[in-house]
């Protein structure tokens, strides 16, 4: 496993090889710092923690203060663990996107865009009653019946209903990495990745 | 936005192409590639369309090919364009002449725009 924090800039096209046109995304991918290693014999596993983006001073706890200066780093705003990394990084030392290469497959975690309260069509892809005609007239995205009358006589837990939706986490599997700016910290994908323009985002390779 | 603009200088040729718009009637130079072998096809049509801004922006083609209305979208910065050319400019009100598509024969005809040049523009 490897990995690094970025953050999504956004989407475009770009032209192939054969001429074609296919969909991207930019992402902004580190420069992140060692904040800490962790290691079996003092935490019970390996694993290494990143941070990404730098933040004021004033704005970081005194605990995290404390936390980043172990590493002699700026405060940080994205701290993400990475379990059983195989990059060979110290305490302080920074990962950039050249730890990919260009055609490597890799996956994308990013939260999605929230869409707040949401009905079952929207929600759950249900395909509404169908007509405004047979005799109803406001029921056109309604659920329709939840489930039996006097048996069950209860309605199965489990049951798709309407609610919150979007800000889930999420992982694209098996994105091809097209191009990396090393020096722009810059890493373009193939395809869409989850989120808002600006939210963070973890790239790790797939395995 | 501009991590996208530094990308798409990176990766995308650069172009010049003719200025048409709307309602002008162009031949758009495709590259077929099949196999090996690479050819030219010409597709001569109408322009519908001018859609997007940047690197991604499009063109719409149409045409009546053996009776049947064929629309064709074009990438402007796509590297399987050779080259466009304009053979005539057309005179139309709108950027977008959807309504083309529901007129036939006579009706589907564009007027040409008449350009003075030389002595005359003056």
């Amino acid at each position: 496993m490897k990995g690094i924090l970025g953050k999504k800039v956004g989407m475009t096209s770009i032209f192939d090889q054969q001429g074609k046109q296919v969909a991207c995304t930019v992402i902004e991918a580190g420069p992140c710092v060692v904040t800490q290693v962790k290691t079996v014999a003092i935490d019970g596993y390996n694993a290494l923690q990143l941070g990404f983006d730098p933040k004021k001073e004033k704005s970081t706890t005194k605990p995290m203060k404390g936390h980043f200066a172990k590493a002699s780093t700026a405060p940080l705003r994205k701290v993400v663990e990475f379990r059983d990394c195989e990059l060979d990084k110290k305490l302080g030392e920074t990962v950039t996107s050249e730890i990919f290469t260009e055609g490597e497959v890799v996956n994308v975690i990013g939260k999605t865009k929230g869409k707040g309260f949401q009905g079952v069509v929207k929600r759950h892809g249900f395909h509404g009653v169908g007509g405004r005609t047979h005799g109803q007239h406001d029921r056109n995205r309604a659920p329709g019946s939840l489930g039996g009358s006097s048996y069950p006589a209860r309605v199965f837990k489990g049951m798709r209903m309407a609610g919150r939706m979007g800000g889930d986490r999420v992982k694209v599997q098996n994105l091809t990495v097209v191009k990396i700016f090393p020096e722009q910290n810059l890493i373009v994908v193939h395809g869409n990745v989850p989120g808002a323009k600006g939210s963070y985002l973890i790239i790790e390779n797939a395995k | 936005m501009d991590a996208i603009k530094f990308v798409h200088e990176q990766l995308t040729q650069k172009k010049t192409f003719p200025d048409f718009k709307a309602g002008d009637n162009i031949t758009v130079n495709y590259k077929i590639i099949e196999g090996v072998k690479e050819r030219i096809q010409a597709f001569r049509g109408d322009v519908i369309q001018k859609k997007g801004h940047g690197e991604t922006a499009t063109f719409t083609v149409r045409k009546i090919a053996s009776g049947i209305g064929v629309d064709r979208v074009f990438p402007f910065y796509s590297p399987n364009i050779d080259s466009i050319e304009v053979n005539k400019k057309g005179k139309v009100r709108r950027a977008r002449i959807y309504y083309l598509r529901e007129l036939k024969g006579k009706k589907a005809r564009i007027k040409e725009k008449m350009i003075l040049t030389g002595d005359a523009a003056k």
